[in-house]
């Protein structure tokens, strides 16, 4: 029992940062309908800014408060991830827009595959780790000398996720952009005739996926404390099987997703073998794309003949 | 780029706005660089992280992009006014260029003259370089881009005669590895049996992961497939027991020829040929060995396609629901095409086990997968001689950058060309969709013809649908 | 068609077709017959659930409720529900065509014509392994198939284009090359979705006469038309669809004149409608009357 409260509360946290990728994906699918696959590189770069920017910060500016540094690390990262979320989308995969229908997805490919040696040419290959930040939590309750603890780095983790997560359902929900962007999404050349501008839509769409992987990017690298050039393959993945779980295309579907996968993940590995932990997560994809391809909150499609 | 291009045409297009376009363009770089570029992170001694500025490095890109931007806008502003010049014959609708350029006109010359080329590569190599020692880099470069053809012509039956986006295709190249790799260790089965049991194991696998997959479309497929080939990759790894786990199987069998050993002794290969012995006949024997393999791939492929199969297949490419109602078994013909292009995977994976005498989950990955179908739809789906000619470019190229010398003179000694090979390689993959996602050759030859065979246009061909 | 049995009895038998989506009930109770040897022709509103009843004959759809019996000149009967969507075609024998066209549009107007003969060409190569190997007859098949796809191609005069893309035929080609296409599979039953949408005059008296021939040579047509000109002008017998039901039943002339598929096509004054429906005992949630 206090092994599974345990397990309970570090795989909501980690749901939380999956959950935050798996938006980028489902925002991004729901629009243009293409799987970016460089999502999850894009979220491992933003780890990377979120790195440097907090080490400029502590060592050299001499920033005393963590907390604060985090903040600013956050306001800083956003808009810098942003950026290669929508120069990627400018640059890769808008003159492919068309064109058939595997393009997009193999350009993705391929910026996956350029970003994540990028930032090993320019960052080198070996692990970077943070220096140890945010220790210490409350300890929930104690029996038999096992502590169920929630340390103060879920905390904020949980709570940045819960406050983003509003704010951004406000964006999509109740202003103009959001509403350019449903319409987009059901009908993208009716939204052009009715005066919608596509193209700044769907780089808007990107910029906002990007922004909310660099969210993901500065928890993970506060939960996790070290970062590698090749962490944006299978947190990508795992964002994404959240994304297709929840349903692709729904919002709340990719957060749900996110915390049943990072739930999932955590009590495999609790349970059963850590070793296996990511064989679980590529199993679960797999059969849920068989299976049940619309997902929990998505809307099943019936082939059109 | 291109959108940005056209309004800059209309506009009239003057220097003054070229150098505003070229100056966003460095501008945005620089954002980019900030600061994964300009702050490199390094552990010191303690085992913290030293921050080391670069801002020389980030001028330097900023300033590469920027005049990078301005040729290609200026060579564009050049031709787009000779264009003006002379009235475009038809005005182009669509993104994808229709028109044959010269390597599609060619390519009825292609293969035999590839064939030629791939069949003299040896004794030119010893030739040219005086000895087969010395050429042993040709020949070993020679077998690495024939694997790659072969992997290539193999995917090019699922992918682009099926039109089912396989991103797992390494995993059958791993299955055909280690089918070899643990039969002749501890069996001790000679490389003949084996092979074509290796074929069969990957076709079996093909098939048990083809059928759940039947169902699904286009990027989903994809994507399932990812997974299977990274489940595969993970069950190698930690199914120590069996595979040794990351640590791979080492010592496996060298190739014989058929039987005869290549050693020194007297009954080696060169003994019993009544050469003098020299351990490069291993590897030109294991050149051929490729070069036969693929041959095989490719003619059964051409065969394949005008057969009722072959056209079932890009039927099915084209149309899976029109195929259906003709009376055509989706699921038996998704099937076949995949067990068959596993089976070539698992061919080629039995030759690389038998050339490497060792493997480990590593050579495995996603990467591969990704370099494969990259070589597959470079070469412009369903076209054999594109897929070769992709394969050239694609490894053969960044190979290129290991022997650029005058590299390390402009970037100092430090340099390491083949640090930047998957850099490029991933920009080369993006640039190749943007230019030409087509690929090299984006015409169709009809497998039948009643009276004249003329390529069908890339522009009709339509994508896989999954 | 000269069968053991009665030429004039049903090639389809439609016994209480339901086909319900989610919510929506498409197509509600439909009962009807398709006679060897005759063209009929499904015809109805927008709407009306008349693809949904194609797509369940030729397998697309599993019914929610209902029974589909196809009979064979020989005596042989399939029950299309029970069957697996290609095996409606290859073993039933029921061919069809596509409102939106649905060519192999990169192929070559033989080589459509060639996939469309799959099924014998696959048993001559011996299920691919024989002609891998060069054995057997595949090759005489072969020809004989282009021989049978050149007798199509004459009869649709396509006979010039016949190693042209598809694809880039015009339309009224296209849909001429559809139904041969579906031909060539030996359909006992062919099912046209809208042949005539979108030909030009001269185009649809060509298609009227390409089925008048295919009726001639002993398939019996099932079509959905919007064309009324082409309806009355081939079909021995009309069905009329409207909100999923059955309206009429019956030959041309009949149907023509019958008050409610006046009042289902040509749309009534409000009090009309419910005249009509009150009088044809329909009840039906806001009927509003479609131009």
């Amino acid at each position: 029992m206090d092994v599974f409260v345990q397990q309970l509360i570090n795989g909501l946290t980690l749901g939380a940062i999956y959950g935050l990728i798996a938006i980028g994906y489902t925002m991004v699918f729901g629009i243009i309908g293409m799987v970016n696959f460089a999502h999850g590189d894009v979220f491992m770069v933003s780890t990377f800014i979120a790195l440097i920017g907090f080490l400029i910060l502590t060592t050299w500016l001499g920033v005393a408060s963590v907390a604060v540094a985090l903040l600013i690390v956050l306001i800083i990262t956003m808009p810098l991830t942003a950026l290669w979320g929508w120069a990627i989308e400018r640059v890769a995969y808008r003159p492919l827009r068309g064109s058939f229908r595997l393009a997009p997805l193999i350009s993705a490919i391929g910026v996956s595959i350029f970003l994540s040696n990028f930032v090993q040419v320019a960052q080198g290959a070996r692990n970077k780790p943070t220096p140890p930040m945010l220790n210490g939590g409350f300890t929930l309750f104690e029996r038999d000398g096992y502590a169920v603890t929630l340390s103060y780095k879920q905390c904020l983790i949980m709570i940045v996720t819960v406050l983003l997560l509003a704010g951004f359902w406000y964006l999509v929900q109740r202003t103009a952009f959001g509403r350019a962007q449903r319409a987009c999404e059901q009908d993208r050349r009716m939204a052009a005739l009715l005066g919608i501008d596509v193209d700044r839509t769907i780089s808007l769409t990107f910029v906002l996926g990007a922004a909310l992987a660099a969210v993901a990017g500065v928890l993970y690298l506060l939960y996790y404390g070290v970062v590698s050039f090749s962490d944006g393959f299978v947190p990508g993945v795992k964002a994404f099987t959240a994304a297709v779980l929840g349903g692709i295309g729904s919002l709340p579907g990719a957060v749900l997703g996110g915390l049943i996968i990072g739930l999932i993940e955590t009590f495999w590995s609790a349970y059963f073998s850590i070793e296996y932990k990511d064989v679980a997560a590529f199993s679960i994809l797999a059969i849920v794309l068989i299976f049940m391809p619309s997902g929990i909150l998505g809307r099943a499609e019936v082939e059109k003949v | 780029m291109a959108d940005a291009m056209r309004e800059g045409t209309a506009r009239g297009a003057g220097l003054a706005e070229i150098l505003r376009d070229a100056g966003l363009y460095a501008l945005v770089t620089l954002g980019l660089c900030i600061p994964i570029v300009s702050y490199r992170t390094d552990l010191s001694q303690t085992s913290a992280l030293d921050l080391t500025p670069r801002w020389g490095v980030v001028a330097g890109l900023c300033g590469a992009i920027f005049a990078l931007r301005l040729v290609q806008r200026m060579v564009l502003l050049r031709r787009d006014a000779r264009r003006a010049l002379t009235p475009a014959p038809r005005q182009a609708t669509e993104a994808v260029d229709a028109t044959p350029n010269a390597g599609q006109r060619i390519s009825g010359l292609a293969l035999p003259l590839f064939l030629g080329a791939a069949l003299a590569l040896p004794l030119v190599a010893a030739l040219a370089s005086g000895g087969l020692g010395p050429a042993r880099y040709w020949i070993d470069l020679g077998i690495l881009i024939l694997t790659y053809v072969m992997l290539g012509w193999g995917l090019n039956i699922v992918v682009g005669l099926a039109g089912l986006l396989d991103l797992g295709y390494v995993a059958f190249y791993a299955v055909g590895a280690y089918t070899y790799a643990l039969l002749a260790t501890t069996f001790g089965l000679s490389f003949w049996l084996c092979l074509p049991l290796a074929g069969l194991a990957a076709a079996l696998w093909g098939m048990l992961l083809g059928f759940p997959v039947l169902r699904l479309r286009g990027d989903y497929l994809a994507i399932v497939t990812l997974a299977f080939g990274e489940i595969i990759r993970l069950v190698l790894i930690n199914w120590v027991d069996l595979t040794g786990g990351s640590a791979g199987i080492s010592s496996i069998p060298r190739a014989t020829f058929f039987g005869i050993p290549f050693t020194a002794g007297p009954n080696g290969f060169a003994a019993t040929f009544g050469l003098s012995f020299d351990a490069m006949h291993r590897n030109v024997f294991l050149y051929y060995l490729i070069l036969a393999l693929a041959l095989i791939t490719n003619g059964v492929t051409l065969r394949l396609r005008r057969l009722p199969i072959g056209r079932a297949w890009e039927a099915l490419r084209e149309d899976e629901i029109a195929c259906r109602s003709l009376g055509i078994n989706t699921t038996t013909t998704k099937l076949t095409a995949f067990a068959l292009g596993a089976m070539f995977g698992g061919f080629a994976g039995s030759f690389f086990a038998v050339r490497q005498g060792f493997i480990s989950p590593e050579s495995f990955n996603f990467l591969e997968s990704a370099i494969i179908l990259a070589i597959v739809v470079l070469g412009g789906m369903g076209s054999q001689v594109g897929v070769a000619v992709a394969a050239i470019a694609m490894v053969g190229g960044p190979e290129l950058l290991r022997n650029l010398g005058f590299l390390k003179a402009v970037f100092g000694e430090g340099f390491d060309p083949n640090e930047y090979r998957l850099l490029l390689f991933g920009l080369a993959m993006v640039a190749m969709m943007v230019w030409r996602p087509r690929g090299l050759i984006s015409v169709r030859m009809p497998s039948v013809a009643l009276t004249q065979r003329r390529g069908v246009s890339g522009a009709l061909v339509r994508e896989g649908h999954g | 068609m000269s069968g053991v049995i009665d030429p004039r009895e049903p090639v389809l038998t439609v016994e209480h077709l339901s086909m319900r989506f989610g919510g929506l009930l498409a197509v509600n109770d439909l009962s009807f017959e398709v006679r060897r040897g005759d063209i009929t022709a499904l015809i109805g509103p927008n709407g009306a659930g008349k693809t949904t009843v194609f797509n369940c004959i030729t397998g697309f759809y599993k019914p929610t409720e209902g029974r589909l019996t196809l009979a064979h000149a020989d005596g042989a009967r399939h029950l299309l529900e029970r069957l697996p969507n290609h095996a409606v075609n290859r073993r039933a024998r029921v061919a069809r065509t596509f409102q939106n066209i649905r060519l192999f549009s990169g192929m070559t107007v033989l080589e459509n014509l060639l996939v469309a003969q799959h099924a014998p060409l696959m048993r001559a190569s011996g299920f691919t392994v024989l002609g891998l190997l060069g054995l057997g007859g595949y090759r005489a098949a072969e020809r004989a198939a282009i021989e049978r796809a050149r007798l199509w191609l004459d009869r649709i005069g396509l006979t010039p284009r016949a190693d042209d893309p598809a694809g880039d035929l015009p339309y009224g080609a296209q849909r001429r090359l559809e139904i041969a296409r579906a031909m060539c599979t030996e359909p006992v039953l062919l099912c046209l979705d809208e042949p005539a949408a979108g030909l030009n005059p001269r185009e649809s008296a060509e298609l009227t006469e390409l089925l008048r021939r295919i009726r001639a040579d002993g398939t019996s047509v099932l079509l959905i038309e919007h064309d009324m000109s082409v309806v009355m002008e081939i079909s021995d017998h009309v069905v009329v669809l409207d909100y999923g039901v059955k309206i009429a039943d019956g030959t041309p002339g009949a149907v023509r004149t019958d008050p409610r598929v006046v009042a289902a096509y040509l749309g009534v004054e409000d009090e009309e409608v419910e005249a009509v429906e009150a009088e044809v005992g329909l009840v039906l949630p806001s009927a509003g009357a479609e131009a």
